[in-house]
């Protein structure tokens, strides 16, 4: 079993105090909902639905079109207004459906029809979380169906749901865990009946004694499922990280979970299976966190997929005054753009609004102080491949183990010098990554 | 409301924690043995602190200004620096001298080598030893004189002003000889030496402080000590004779070099395990200096000799990748 921690990492303010305590506030879109086709890894969805068209609640809208790809449903019922190009949080400009809501939430044939998944097929399973559009909610949007059919699945030990939530602000996951545990349970028993011999791992920071305990008592019936405090630690969270802590088995770049008998899944994720396989609903919402100094009443909503994240601003009583910076997501691995008018998508999970920009600083020199290489998750000496990328020695950067680098931020975070080290890595990691694929 | 926000690639969260804060954490622990410095060695040793760290910052500033590099944005690297250098100067050091030691620490030793971060010997250690070597008198003119009625230029001169009670003779040239030494004495620091290495009270104080910060770790300094003391132990000739072994670790420099000199990122290694290699090799240096070599102290050539393999240290000592095994790693 693992040790409920990993060597490194770092602590970070945490900041969950301005949301944790306070329910989540469901909140209906006001204006046009945007669904962009690319809110997955792999390759984006088709549009199979035209301007003019009628749709309703649960409508697959946008279509898988590859093995890696996913689904985009609507998540309310109106007519399509436009097809065409929308900014994205990563600040791309992604061919989206833009959905004009008649406010009527009518919704498709079958939704939210009870089915008992003890008597669906591993098949049918896979399938209903396919159609539904589940992807890692977590922020990496891998899609959960590809995840759930390993080439070993009779290898698989452990099932582990990600509670960790281990970057500052964000407390979605945790209200999720708060006001929705019976899914999230729910969803790990329909993944575990998907591998019969994996026991299943309920993974939560020891900063949230609640929803520990909230789990416990839902699964304390279960024998085959465990609930594992982890020691609140940034990026605990972190796939290698959550998968060392819990069963001790280390991943790298080269492994994925699977690799080393693990399928690891957020709890939103698992909510989302539970709701897709046993509630015939797709993915049409999720919580979103909306924190930081700058904002009024910071707080969780519980959003349609497609809302603007201005309206949500908004309900949060908007702005003290100008922030500096907004992030999507968290501060360590989130986001920042210019706008807050974009879209909510399946892997949003926050909006964080900041007076000061933090990040807003001039490097100095390295003092080799070491700190960076110390907080590392990943043991590598991070200064060294920033050096290294930085000066285009891209084959001693991938010698000296530079493409394992996680990207989690502890580095930049930590280094005294202000040196932008993960952000100088990834970047280098990316330029190895796009070198091969044009090989 | 203006819609544009800053946009950088993450992290957007940075520790509070800066170069400048460390270095000012550095000053304010040398805070105590500047001041029984001052109290033991009088004004003088003030006089001695200013000159150098005034060299110091100078030569850091005109360098910058004369190469048109970007000034020092007042990181307290060059006040370190001169700080440690008076604490390791007798107080009876002629000024010049003492304005020379900076400016050779700053110009030959920091700047020359690329500015902060870049030298491979600590500088005020590299200063010392080359004053040392130039002026070997003077440098260990630990004999301070009672100038009845002193004035300004006293002060400037050679031969010092000082308090009372103080004798020219180190305790470590006592423990040498095998002589019994007042421990208590040596610990608190009422007796000969340079500036601010006499009172191990007043460092241990100052490197507290440094340990609670997390400035510094215990790594480095404990192994340092520790393998000296184990040194001591098997080739000193006394065995277990506390007297002695504690008389070598309150002795000289120790003290200053372990908690302070030592421990300097920029010429330690800096991954645990090799700050525990560089710890027992000082520790083995400074025991053949001072026990089977002819001289009484070792601690700055210890350091300074040490920084030298520290390239080698970090090279073998290199962390492995989660997830990966060593042998790929040593390839």
């Amino acid at each position: 079993m693992g040790k409920s921690t990993f060597l490194g990492g770092i602590h970070p303010f945490e900041g969950k105090e301005f949301t944790m305590d306070k329910p989540t506030t469901v909140l209906l879109p006001k204006g046009d909902l945007v669904f962009p086709m690319s809110q997955h890894i792999g390759a984006p969805a088709k549009p199979v639905v035209a301007v003019g068209d009628y749709v309703l609640v649960g409508q697959k809208i946008g279509e898988a079109s590859g093995y890696i790809s996913s689904n985009i449903i609507s998540s309310v019922s109106g007519t399509v207004k436009a097809i065409e190009q929308r900014l994205v949080v990563s600040g791309k400009l992604v061919e989206s459906i833009v959905i004009e809501n008649d406010h009527e939430y009518k919704k498709i044939d079958g939704y939210g029809k009870e089915r008992d998944y003890k008597k669906m097929s591993k098949e049918e399973i896979r399938n209903a979380v396919r159609d539904a559009g589940i992807v890692g909610l977590g922020g990496a949007g891998f899609p959960t169906d590809v995840k759930l059919s390993p080439k070993n699945e009779n290898e698989i030990d452990y099932v582990i749901i990600n509670g960790a939530e281990c970057e500052p602000y964000l407390t979605s996951d945790y209200r999720l865990m708060m006001e929705e545990p019976e899914k999230i349970v729910g969803g790990l028993k329909i993944i575990l009946s998907l591998f019969e011999r994996a026991k299943g791992i309920i993974a939560i920071e020891d900063n949230k004694p609640e929803a520990v305990k909230k789990l416990q008592e839902l699964t304390s019936a279960e024998s085959n499922i465990e609930v594992h405090v982890v020691k609140t630690k940034y990026p605990q969270g972190g796939e290698r990280q959550l998968v060392y802590a819990t069963t001790g088995r280390k991943l790298n770049s080269k492994k994925l979970p699977a690799d080393v008998g693990c399928i690891v899944n957020n709890v939103a994720t698992a909510a989302a299976i539970y709701m897709a396989v046993a509630k015939s609903t797709p993915l049409t919402h999720r919580f979103i966190t909306i924190s930081g100094d700058a904002v009024n009443n910071p707080q969780n909503f519980n959003v349609l997929i497609g809302t603007d994240f201005s309206e949500i601003v908004e309900a949060a009583g908007g702005f003290k005054k100008q922030p500096e910076k907004i992030v999507f997501g968290g501060p360590m691995m989130g986001s920042a753009m210019y706008t807050y008018n974009i879209p909510v998508t399946k892997t949003s999970s926050a909006l964080l609004g900041f007076l000061v920009d933090e990040a807003a600083v001039e490097e100095s020199p390295c003092i080799r102080c070491g700190r960076c290489s110390e907080v590392c998750p990943m043991h590598l000496v991070p200064v060294q491949l920033a050096t290294l990328g930085a000066h285009n020695e891209i084959e001693r950067f991938v010698q000296l183990d530079g493409m394992d680098c996680c990207g989690c931020g502890s580095c930049s975070y930590i280094c005294p010098a202000r040196k932008g080290l993960t952000q100088q890595i990834i970047q280098t990691r990316n330029q190895v990554l796009a070198s091969k694929k044009n090989a | 409301m203006n819609d544009m926000f800053h946009v950088s690639a993450s992290p957007h969260a940075r520790s509070p924690i800066t170069t400048r804060t460390i270095m000012q954490d550095v000053c304010i622990a040398l805070i105590p043995a500047s001041l029984f410095g001052i109290y033991n060695f009088g004004l003088r040793a003030l006089l001695v602190i200013l000159t150098t760290i005034l060299a110091c910052t100078v030569t850091e500033y005109v360098y910058c200004r004369l190469m048109k590099m970007k000034v020092n944005p007042g990181d307290y690297s060059d006040v370190v620096t001169g700080l440690l250098l008076a604490l390791n100067l007798p107080a009876s050091i002629p000024l010049w001298m003492a304005v020379l030691g900076g400016v050779f620490a700053i110009l030959i030793v920091k700047m020359l080598y690329g500015g902060l971060g870049q030298n491979f010997m600590n500088p005020a250690l590299a200063a010392r030893v080359f004053l040392l070597i130039s002026f070997p008198a003077q440098m260990s003119n630990f004999v301070v004189e009672k100038i009845a009625s002193p004035t300004v230029l006293d002060y400037f001169n050679s031969g010092a002003v000082a308090i009372d009670g103080v004798t020219g003779a180190t305790p470590l040239a006592a423990v040498k000889t095998g002589e019994t030494v007042n421990l208590f004495q040596m610990f608190v620091g009422n007796h000969g030496g340079t500036i601010g290495e006499t009172s191990a009270l007043a460092l241990l104080i100052g490197a507290g402080y440094l340990l609670y910060r997390r400035v510094i770790s215990l790594r480095i300094p404990l192994t340092y000590i520790v393998t000296l003391v184990v040194f001591a132990i098997i080739f000193g000739g006394h065995g277990f004779d506390m007297n002695y072994l504690l008389g070598q670790v309150l002795g000289g420099g120790l003290i200053l070099g372990a908690f302070y000199m030592a421990t300097d990122y920029v010429t330690s290694p800096t991954s645990s395990i090799g700050q525990i290699v560089y710890g027992i090799f000082l520790g083995l240096l400074t025991g053949l200096f001072r026990i089977i070599g002819s001289g009484v102290e070792g601690v700055s050539y210890a350091i300074v000799i040490g920084n030298l393999v520290v390239p080698m240290i970090d090279k073998v000592t290199r962390p492995v990748a989660f997830g990966k095994e060593r042998a790929k790693v040593e390839k």
